[in-house]
């Protein structure tokens, strides 16, 4: 072999190339900075408490009375019913796979590639899927059964935005729930039950309570995911303009992500809505990543808990 | 008492239990659904049942009685559950709406062939045509106008352009990286490096999407100074944004599972570093970071608004700096104006079953890949 008597110490060739890898992961950090610091410092400017508070009466497009308090309270409402009905499923799917499926079992491996699956299916075609079946299918059968004479559940509404978020983001929360599960100390399960619990007695009193935070995690990270996606709300819910709040689960909603897409691609002078188009897209980016910088701090503590627990 | 409660589940908890069980089938279940249900608004397409002909044999009313009920059914384009909830007169009355509709059609449009041509025949959806006024035979998407052109070449042609461009751009990027953070770096340096690429994956498409958009499209062309300002290149690397995350995130874990005897071993003959990741690390771990490239695939191919924003136009051209509509882009802009139970409406959802099933086969061999990777190396480590 050629390397065979150089010292670690020296190496052309694996210099130049560490030297290369290291470059890979500095570019990759620029653009994230470069996107960053370019949305802060042009968003920075238009951000007031006039810009967030406010209800745009007719034309957003218009810089002195345009304001994104609909689309931070529409955002923030699909997203809260959306953890509604996707944290308490994930966490028991998360609770069946850890505490009482056999490891390695066929049918544990199918649930497992059925939540892989999920996670990679494109948001765009949850987006079909909430309006073929929430919408054209629930919605319809719905209103056919409450005999409602203008369709009131079988269009575009909240409910259906969040219910099709929520399928979404459900392997988010499955994953995150699943690995703070493992990571309680098997030592915790065994002395609960040989005091005399049984097993859900254990794992409602001994496992979910050490498991809060992982779960906690969980589902901020599918908020955050959720928060930002616009694919999956366009046909299941999100409006382009409305001049209230909206107040019903069956009311269509306007939202963060979405205006962000209609502020860049329809706006009629471009050059005329950059700062409010900056300003909003700083207000989403901020809702996100503040919400991923919790999780991030939350998981940090608990990996802590437990080094000090091993 | 209290020395039996562990031993007997009381049957309230039995019942716990099994409801455990049964939510835990929702992932299957939710997975099965969108199959269905994507699957369903498109079958007709799939089967060749749906017909879009501008000019259609019109039946006189008083032909109604010698139709069988099948043949009327067809004819109206209705579902079986419409037509039995239907009484004559309805049925009447539509057959009269039909027979005007036909009439108002210009006698332009009555003698052009195409007018007769179900256009969502899967010839039609595939192979080139020459239309009414075209030189030669061509790919068109053109849901509007009189007649509506359905090729789907085109599209197929836009989402691997653009997904191709990202891919090329992310993947040696995000690998070289993983190889960094999880062989070469301090640890120290990793537990902030780690975190600080992942964040990446939180910047949500829109703000990718914008940001290509106002910035990157304008720089770019500045920089190579090609003609159109908004191309497949500038979404293809917009697009590599999104998936250098997903492929840096997964390439990392595969190569941090290569048990610690490798590289020491390694170490202790001699290697240096870079040796010890490029020769023993990255081929022990290639199945996952193949793993890592096929998921980059899937979120490339599947992403939606990065390319809305930046490039829509449907022209059918393998060149990347001309515009390109992608499957995703397609589906997302035209629902809309869609009608419901319309030819269009339902290719568009073949387009989503497709686009499901492209990912479903990708997913599925990255599972199989990561598991098998899992299992040797814990076998032999």
């Amino acid at each position: 072999m050629k390397h065979r008597f150089q010292s670690q110490r020296f190496d052309r060739a694996s210099f130049f190339f560490s030297g290369l890898t290291g470059l890979a992961t500095l570019l990759i950090l620029g653009i994230l900075v470069v996107i960053l610091v370019n949305i802060l410092v042009n968003g920075w400017p238009g951000l007031s408490w006039h810009f967030v508070a406010t209800i745009p009466k007719k034309d957003f497009f218009d810089r002195e009375t345009t304001g994104v308090l609909p689309m931070i309270v529409g955002t923030a409402v699909r997203v809260f019913v959306m953890t509604v009905f996707v944290i308490p499923v994930g966490v028991i799917t998360a609770i069946y796979l850890t505490e009482y499926a056999p490891s390695s079992s066929l049918f544990t491996r199918v649930i497992h590639a059925a939540v892989n699956n999920l996670a990679g299916v494109p948001s765009i075609v949850f987006g079909l899927f909430g309006l073929g079946f929430f919408i054209n299918f629930l919605g319809k059968h719905l209103d056919a059964l409450l005999h409602n004479p203008a369709p009131v559940w079988g269009q575009p509404a909240l409910i259906w935005a969040s219910l099709t978020l929520a399928v979404m983001t459900l392997p988010v929360v499955i994953v995150a729930t699943e690995e703070s599960l493992r990571a309680i100390p098997p030592g915790l399960r065994e002395a609960s039950l040989a005091l005399g619990a049984t097993k859900l007695e254990t794992i409602w009193k001994v496992v979910l309570p050490q498991a809060l935070p992982g779960i906690l995690t969980g589902g901020i990270l599918a908020v955050s995911r959720a928060a930002g996606e616009v694919a999956p709300i366009l046909f299941t819910g999100v409006a382009y303009f409305m001049a209230s709040l909206s107040h019903k689960l069956s009311d269509q909603f306007m939202d963060l992500g979405y205006h962000v897409f209609v502020l860049s691609t329809q706006s009629p002078n471009i050059e005329q809505t950059r700062p409010i188009l900056y300003a909003t897209v700083l207000v989403l980016l901020l809702l996100t990543f503040a919400l991923n910088f919790v999780a991030v701090l939350i998981r940090a503590r608990v990996r802590q808990k437990l080094r000090g627990l091993g | 008492m209290g020395l039996q409660r562990g031993h007997r589940a009381r049957p309230l908890e039995w019942l716990v239990e099994k409801m455990i069980f049964l939510v835990s089938l929702s992932a299957i279940l939710v997975v099965f659904l969108i199959f269905l249900f994507v699957a369903r608004e498109a079958l007709p397409i799939f089967l060749g049942r749906m017909d879009s002909a501008l000019v259609q044999e019109v039946v006189p009313l008083e032909q109604m009685d010698q139709l069988s009920p099948a043949r009327l059914r067809a004819y109206l384009g209705l579902t079986e559950k419409q037509f039995a909830e239907m009484d004559r007169e309805t049925r009447q009355s539509l057959m009269e709406v039909k027979v005007e509709a036909q009439n108002e059609i210009p006698a332009a449009f009555r003698r052009d062939p195409d007018a007769r041509l179900n256009t969502t025949e899967w010839k039609h959806l595939l192979r080139p045509r020459q239309w009414t006024g075209y030189e030669q035979p061509e790919y068109i998407w053109q849901p509007v106008g009189q007649i509506h052109k359905y090729n789907l070449i085109p599209l197929f042609v836009g989402s691997l352009k653009t997904t191709l461009v990202g891919l090329l751009f992310a993947v040696p990027l995000a690998v070289a990286a993983a190889i960094y953070v999880s062989q070469l770096a301090r640890p120290r340096v990793r537990e902030l490096l780690k975190p600080a690429i992942e964040m990446l994956a939180g910047i949500p498409s829109v703000v990718v999407g914008f940001f290509a958009l106002l910035i990157m499209a304008t720089v770019l062309q500045n920089l190579f100074g090609y003609e159109t300002r908004l191309n497949a290149f500038v979404a293809g690397l917009a697009l590599g944004f999104a998936v250098i995350p997903v492929v840096f995130s997964i390439a990392e874990d595969a190569l941090t599972s290569v048990p610690q005897n490798y590289t020491q071993a390694a170490l202790a003959l001699g290697a240096s570093r870079w040796q010890t990741a490029w020769q023993v690390v990255l081929p022990a771990a290639l199945p996952g970071v193949f793993a890592a490239v096929v998921l980059g695939f899937g979120r490339a191919i599947g992403e939606t608004m990065i390319v809305l924003m930046v490039c829509s136009a449907s022209v059918m051209s393998w060149s990347v700096f001309d515009s390109a509509r992608s499957i995703t882009t397609t589906i997302a802009a035209e629902m809309a104006e869609a009608v419901a139970g319309g030819p269009h409406y339902r290719i568009l959802f073949a387009l989503g079953a497709i686009l499901f099933a492209l990912t479903f086969v990708s997913n599925l061999v990255a599972d199989v890949v990561m598991h098998r990777l899992k299992h040797r190396l814990e076998g032999k480590g």
